[in-house]
């Protein structure tokens, strides 16, 4: 008798199992066709970092007080400024990110007083060499405007 | 030239070209399958739906290079994926698509067609023993075996139909089943038919599976335990022959189901006329269940496939040919 039974509550739910495919068959489609239409991160999705935008000057935020770069364990980060005649503190120079060693975990922005880094929301990060990925914030900055 | 050879060339490139047409787009029907089960949407870039994706895949094919590896038997090795084809090929002969639609209307058709069908399995054993590898070599061994176990059953349940049909004609299998979707060997109604068929059909289809080495049965490829079993050495051209006489096995499987269970050509209603398209529209509706079988069971077990060969579809299928012949003897 167990023989029959099992091969009945076999068969059937080979016929369940047939039942879910075919329901999810005339289902509309999940993925997101990638090249052809992308998705926008969540707000917590953890990018490179950039430069944040000071909405008062248009510029960047950061008082080159380096502790960006002392934070990163990986010593990705490499922060250079200069005096400037009628400015008060420094002005950046150069923010250089070598990304190929970063572990995005955080440091940088969570050390920064000013809030002058933040995460973005870039993903799309092909590229032909080791060298394009040594980003320089601060253009990148500039680009955006 | 008279009027039969005529008639046997314009079959013979037909066949080809369906065999060749079926086996390049059912590739294409299985991936779209496959992504639409997983709800994806496959195929799309080349050309509307992907529909020259196997065009691009057979260009592929034949520009790579043919590669014969080291210490293959070389003769073995190259026939073996034609081995596989020409009888699935060949089994097309005597396929009834119409009424009057068949190369050759052979009294012994159906039993040609098994006869063919295990030559392929050599087809597969060949090839892989030749390739000297062992994964394609076990492979072989389980495709052996598991072949042994199906043809049993399968023969066994299309004894029992042929008993109740008396005749191994293909065409007149069809023509016995006409007069609507109840004359049906699958639904019988009548006293000629033992009440048993339906298991029979499940029992056929299940060995159909099976023979054309289809998941949950594609013990020949298992590409997750044995690499590509016994296609591992296989490149280019090759592989493409394989493929193609994988698929066309496939829709000989498909064809003799519906010729054996569904009526044939024969249309579903008394009133609507009988048309090759009530047979095409039938043999694909089992291709698609083929793959809609492949994309929800994972490949089970290879002791579970041989018990449930031993254990359960040989029992019933012993069991459907006595009753069949009871039932046939008393009423
Ligand atoms: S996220 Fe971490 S590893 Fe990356 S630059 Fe900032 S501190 Fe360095
Ligand atoms: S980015 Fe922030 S932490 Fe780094 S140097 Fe500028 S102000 Fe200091």
């Amino acid at each position: 008798m167990a023989y029959f039974n099992e091969i009945f509550t076999g068969t059937k739910s080979l016929f369940v199992g047939l039942g879910i495919t075919i329901k999810e068959f005339f289902k509309p489609v999940v993925t997101v066709q990638y090249p052809h239409e992308t998705i926008t991160m969540s707000a917590r999705f953890r990018g490179h970092i950039e430069l944040t935008r000071d909405l008062d000057t248009g510029g960047n935020k950061c008082i080159v007080c380096g502790m960006c770069q002392k934070a990163c364990p990986s010593g990705c980060i490499t922060v250079e400024g200069e005096k400037r005649e009628g400015v008060k503190g420094k002005v950046l120079t150069v923010y250089r990110l070598d990304f190929t060693k970063c572990s995005l975990c955080g440091m940088c922005v969570e050390s920064c007083k000013p809030s002058a880094i933040d995460f973005s929301k870039d993903y799309n990060l092909a590229g032909p060499s080791r060298e394009a990925y040594v980003f320089d914030l601060l253009k990148r900055l500039e680009e955006q405007r | 030239m008279n009027n039969e050879l005529i008639r046997l060339l314009a079959f013979l490139v037909g066949i080809i070209a369906f065999a060749a047409l079926n086996a390049a787009y059912l590739v294409w029907v299985e991936r779209k399958g496959a992504a639409h089960f997983q709800r994806r949407i496959g195929p799309k870039e080349v050309g509307p739906y992907g529909l020259l994706q196997p065009l691009a895949d057979g260009v592929k094919l034949m520009t790579k290079q043919l590669l014969v590896p080291d210490g293959v038997d070389p003769i073995l090795f190259k026939i073996a994926p034609i081995m596989l084809l020409v009888p699935a090929i060949m089994s097309f002969v005597t396929i009834p698509f119409g009424e009057h639609l068949a190369a050759r209307n052979i009294d012994l058709g159906l039993l040609m067609i098994f006869a063919f069908a295990s030559v392929n399995v050599l087809g597969l054993l060949l090839g892989a023993w030749g390739s000297a590898n062992k994964y394609a070599v076990i492979a072989a061994a389980r495709v052996i075996s598991q072949n042994i176990a199906y043809e049993i059953p399968m023969l066994l349940t299309t004894i029992a139909l042929i008993m109740a049909t008396s005749t191994m004609n293909l065409n007149e299998i069809v023509s016995q089943q006409g007069g609507g979707i109840w004359n049906w060997n699958l639904i019988r109604l009548t006293w000629s038919a033992s009440p048993l068929t339906p298991i029979a059909f499940l029992i056929f289809f299940t060995t159909m599976l099976a023979e054309t080495n289809r998941a949950p049965f594609d013990m020949a490829e298992a590409e997750s335990e044995l690499v590509a079993g016994a296609f591992t050495e296989y490149s280019g051209m090759g592989f493409g022959v394989f493929f193609m006489g994988e698929y066309a096995n496939i829709v000989i499987g498909a064809a003799l189901t519906t010729i054996l269970f569904l009526g044939g050509w024969q249309s579903p209603l008394p009133f609507l006329p009988n048309s090759v398209i009530w047979f095409l529209i039938k043999m694909y509706a089992i291709i698609f269940t083929v793959v809609w079988i492949r994309w929800t069971y994972p490949r089970t077990q290879f002791y579970n496939l041989l018990n449930l060969s031993w254990k359960i579809l040989i029992p019933f299928s012993l069991a459907n040919l006595i009753v069949t012949a009871g039932w046939l003897k008393v009423f």
